[in-house]
């Protein structure tokens, strides 16, 4: 009987470790030989840690990959700014009839692909756009200013397509909290600020811990938003990336590049759920 | 003794409903006050009003002389323990209690050895470091208390607390909190559906129904003498009688239940109409009354049941030709342990036991 | 037990792999948005059966994916010609044209010619030319008479009206105005380093003046169209197709020199239907199939017999761009070598990441 349930768990179980091994650890393992391979002066194929070498030697890799980070946490932050009081609001205050339609509400703009919201922005933003075309018309505007291609507009794009990834989180760990736990902190003496620092955010914690990682972890490896939205100034790590691997045929520094991502982003990721005393483990469940 | 609470004709008013309806009291320094009424009858209203989270449509609430208009929750000097108790499941159980003293702005170490003090009070000493969601129920109870009482509140409210607890568990905090109440003194608001609790341990008790206050008064009062037939029915147990008045004297009167029975019966209230309400307490009929007995009315009860519980066994038994049941308390000495079933038996009443109530129509 | 479970999925894998080669003749064409109009598609698929599946890539992503797969995963590829035989000497994602299976006699020989040496390695040639076209300005002349040469691109009269892709056309498009000749320097990369360098530099002293850095054709087509954009670097076809709908707009041949390129067709190594491959490139070089695509899309094409199905208004385009002396003019990328584009990538990054 035991014997027969194992068999039963291992069949079930293959899918997912066929595909874990395939489509996971068996690329990584490819890509990490490939990212110490590099080619000698007289272009003969040796065993290198130059191609990690280069990332901390020369100052635009790693000020690249420092700028693409600081910019995920800022946009980490900010969406969780934007979001948190959203997600509030559709689970404490409005009437519960209303909630799950306000959810829905907050998801459409997902349903269709990231590209088209981006043009979608695009279209909004820039020079000879909507907005440019409203202002000019209402008179607020003597001369077209140019909305797009700046941090700020990368920024905003980066925030609005991260959004659903702490929404999602958010609402759920806010829905399971209990409204009196919010009057008795009142009754117990707390401040608005108060109730909402030491009841509101710890008891969301696991979900703003998971929410935080997936938008750190997307806005870092985005190349679509930086590149259409931040235009001439928006050199993101992933492009660098992509650089490597198709414009300078350089797999090699293309690879090691992608293993930095994985470990620095991991690294980042560590040091917050430490500094905020959080749990990977609970912050996923 | 000085009043702590003053409540005058308070109303809140929900949309089309009134929830609570020219609600006045007073509430005694340091007493056990319970507010008794039915699910609906704006009790949680009123406490919610008391406690600030609601403001009142009109009507004026005082706490020590303080009018409490417009002062929110946290400014006042009262505490609520939850009827779920809402205890914060991301603090231990000593981080629940020093929240209202941190936001007091204590030092450290007095909030430290009021948090000790407060826990050794309700018996959880050594508790401080456990989570929340390692103790039982009636230790999460303590916990609620606990961190309400820490603050040396003015009142402390409590939001039928004991409404989650197994039976058993229920018997037992009731008379705990009872001692609680007259160990530290602060003044308890009590807010209840369930008469037993608010008998047991509450000096006076307010009686409401469908937003008003029927009657407020001393537990003995309310069960000897209720001042209308909602708390007559409400609180302890009775033998109700549809009936009518067949004849009417001044202190005295004659009725007819609708079961066919003639009792001598005592009018609480101005009676104007016929249709009346006859209501006999089950340990106020007699079994086998002497003969020299006057002042009673006396009847023949055919056993049906013996409902056996300990001290509190009674008979249930018809009485004439109807079917309808009433209840007898057995007398707790085992003069009676030989009746059963089938048995016939005299019984009697005295006419000041059978309390009449105008009915409204 | 765990045998059993690997036999199984063999057998699954082989069905599901049979179940594909089964199917209809398909060619898989890995090309240029624009190369395969629906029309021509639907011709062929009539005429011959074989259905075709499109790819759209550039020359750097077709050889990144040919690159992955060792030369699978497609039939026909169509890169620039000076991207062929440095790749093709290192990673050997192409395999050898058979020109006894193409219509010699379809094509502008010099032009076959030119392609079949520039794409040799070995004693093999790799590629047949499809059409060709250049790199020069698009300019709006009502905003922009005087953008005459490279270097406007970098005229701060211009500011904020400038667009350019960040790609190695751009750095070889400045050092030609600079009076440098790259495509000398080709050969020697440490030269080619210092060149490239003086030119980032100017890039880089250059960036305030440029409204962005385009992605792709539709991008500069929609900033020229708006008219946020007054000069740009970009493809004669494009500023064809703006002129048709804005006359202010057209393409002008750089004074320094257009650059000149030729887009092929290259079979790759693990191509599993060369056949196929073969009847595509005849087909497309028929005249009649050759003048619809050149009207349609506006490039110049490799086909010999098409110029009489050729529209009136694609004859004027390239009078009115080109003088003879422009056409003369026309620096014709050649082989691109290895390692030059690590050069050319480190200082375009260079270029990005300034402020």
């Amino acid at each position: 009987m035991r014997r027969e349930t194992k068999i039963g768990l291992y069949i079930f179980l293959a899918p997912v470790l066929m595909w874990l091994l395939l489509l996971i650890v068996v690329p990584h393992i490819d890509l990490f030989i490939m990212s110490l391979r590099g080619e000698d002066d007289l272009g003969e194929a040796i065993w290198t840690l130059d191609n990690y070498h280069s990332f901390f030697s020369e100052r635009i890799y790693w000020l690249t990959f420092a700028r693409t980070a600081t910019y995920a946490l800022l946009v980490t932050l900010l969406t969780f700014l934007i979001t948190f009081p959203v997600a509030f609001y559709i689970t404490k205050v409005v009437h519960r009839r209303y909630s799950a339609f306000l959810t829905i509400l907050l998801l459409m703009p997902f349903w269709v692909s990231e590209l088209v919201r981006v043009y979608g922005w695009m279209i909004l933003l820039r020079e000879s756009g909507v907005i440019n075309h409203l202002l000019l018309g209402m008179g607020l505007l003597e001369q077209p200013v140019e909305l797009l291609y700046n941090d700020v507009s990368m920024v905003m794009g980066l925030v609005y397509t991260s959004m659903l990834f702490m929404a999602v989180p958010l609402i759920s760990s806010l829905e399971g909290m209990d409204d009196n736990l919010i009057e008795a902190a009142h009754d117990l003496g707390a401040s608005k600020l108060t109730i909402f620092l030491r009841i509101v955010i710890p008891y969301a914690a696991p979900g703003i811990t998971s929410g935080a990682i997936v938008v750190f972890m997307l806005t870092l490896g985005n190349y679509l938003t930086p590149n259409l939205m931040g235009g001439k100034n928006s050199l993101w790590f992933t492009e660098q990336i992509y650089n490597q691997f198709i414009a300078s045929f350089n797999w090699n520094q293309g690879a090691a590049f992608g293993f930095l991502l994985l470990l620095l982003s991991s690294l980042i990721i560590w040091a917050g759920l430490r500094l905020s005393r959080q749990d990977l483990g609970r912050a996923l469940t | 003794m000085d009043v702590v609470l003053e409540i005058r004709e308070l109303v809140r008013r929900f949309d089309t409903m009134v929830a609570v309806d020219n609600v006045s009291l007073e509430v005694q320094e340091g007493s056990f006050f319970s507010i008794l009424g039915p699910s609906g009858c704006g009790k949680t209203t009123l406490l919610r009003m008391i406690a600030g989270f609601q403001e009142p449509t009109s009507g004026v609430i005082r706490i020590r002389g303080k009018d409490m208009r417009g002062i929110p929750p946290n400014r006042r000097p009262v505490n609520l323990v939850f009827q779920n108790l809402a205890l914060f499941p991301m603090m231990d159980v000593a981080g629940n209690i020093a929240f209202g003293l941190k936001r007091k702005r204590l030092a450290a170490a007095e909030i430290g050895r009021r948090v000790e003090s407060i826990l050794e009070r309700v018996g959880l000493a050594d508790y401080g470091a456990k989570q929340v969601g390692q103790l039982s129920g009636g230790q999460k109870q303590r916990v609620a208390i606990a961190r309400a009482l820490v603050l040396e509140p003015s009142i402390l409210l409590l939001d039928e607390p004991l409404g989650a607890l197994d039976l058993k568990l229920r018997e037992q905090m009731k008379i705990e909190l009872k001692k609680l109440q007259s160990e530290v003194g602060t003044t308890f608001i009590y807010i209840t559906h369930d008469q037993s609790e608010a008998l047991v341990m509450s000096d006076r008790v307010a009686v409401m129904n469908a937003g008003r206050l029927e009657q407020v008064g001393p537990p003995r009062a309310l069960y000897d003498s209720p001042a209308s037939c909602f708390v007559a029915g409400f609180v302890g147990e009775s033998n109700q009688f549809p009936a009518q008045i067949e004849e009417q004297e001044e202190k005295q009167i004659r009725v007819r239940t609708d079961t066919g029975l003639q009792l001598q019966a005592t009018p609480m209230q101005p009676m104007e109409r016929p249709e009346c309400r006859l209501f006999i307490r089950p340990e106020s009929i007699i079994l086998q009354p002497e003969e020299s007995l006057s002042g009673i009315n006396r009847f023949t009860l055919q056993v049906k049941t013996i409902l056996f519980d300990g001290s509190n066994t009674k008979v249930l038994a018809t009485v004439g030709e109807s079917e309808r049941e009433i209840m007898v308390s057995l007398p707790q000495n085992r003069q009676f342990a030989h009746i059963g079933p089938g048995d016939r038996i005299t019984a009697g009443v005295y006419i000041d036991a059978c309390r009449c109530y105008p009915v409204h129509a | 037990m765990k045998k059993t479970v690997l036999r199984a999925s063999i057998v699954l894998l082989a069905l599901a792999a049979s179940s594909t080669s089964m199917a209809q003749e398909t060619l898989r064409l890995l090309t240029w948005t624009g190369y395969a109009p629906k029309v021509l598609v639907e011709k062929f698929e009539k005429e011959t059966g074989i259905k075709v599946e499109l790819t759209y890539s550039n020359n750097e992503e077709m050889i990144a994916k040919l690159r992955a797969t060792r030369g699978a995963g497609f039939d026909l590829a169509q890169p620039s010609q000076d991207r062929i035989s440095a790749v093709q000497a290192k990673y050997k994602i192409y395999q050898p044209m058979d020109y006894r299976k193409i219509d010699a006699s379809q094509f502008i020989s010099s032009m076959l010619t030119a392609v079949q040496d520039n794409t040799k390695v070995g004693s093999d040639s790799f590629a047949a030319p499809f059409c060709y076209g250049t790199s020069g300005l698009i300019v709006n002349k009502a905003k922009a008479r005087n953008a005459k040469d490279y270097d406007a691109l970098l005229d701060p009269k211009y500011t904020g009206r400038i667009s350019y892709r960040l790609k190695r056309p751009t750095l070889i498009a400045l050092a030609f105005s600079n009076d440098y000749d790259p495509f000398a320097s080709y050969s020697d990369p440490k030269a080619y380093k210092v060149l490239m360098e003086k030119v980032g530099d100017r890039l880089i002293s250059g960036k305030p003046l440029v409204k962005n850095y385009y992605a792709n054709g539709d991008a500069l087509l929609e900033l020229m169209r708006s008219g946020e954009v007054h000069v740009a670097l970009g493809w004669d076809n494009g500023g064809w197709k703006l002129h048709d709908e804005n006359p202010d707009i057209d393409f002008v041949a750089p004074k320094s020199g257009a650059l000149g390129w030729i887009d092929t067709f290259a079979i790759p190594a693990k191509s599993k239907n060369v056949e196929g491959a073969y009847k595509w490139i005849n087909f497309m070089l028929k005249p009649e199939n050759a003048a619809y695509f050149t009207n349609q899309e506006k490039y110049g094409t490799a086909s010999k017999g098409a110029n009489e199905f050729l529209d009136e208004s694609i004859r004027d385009n390239f009078t009115r761009s080109f003088s003879a002396a422009d056409i003369d003019n026309i620096k014709w990328y050649p082989p691109v070598p290895a390692k030059l584009e690590q050069i050319e990538g480190k200082i375009l990054d260079r270029v990005k990441a300034s402020r």
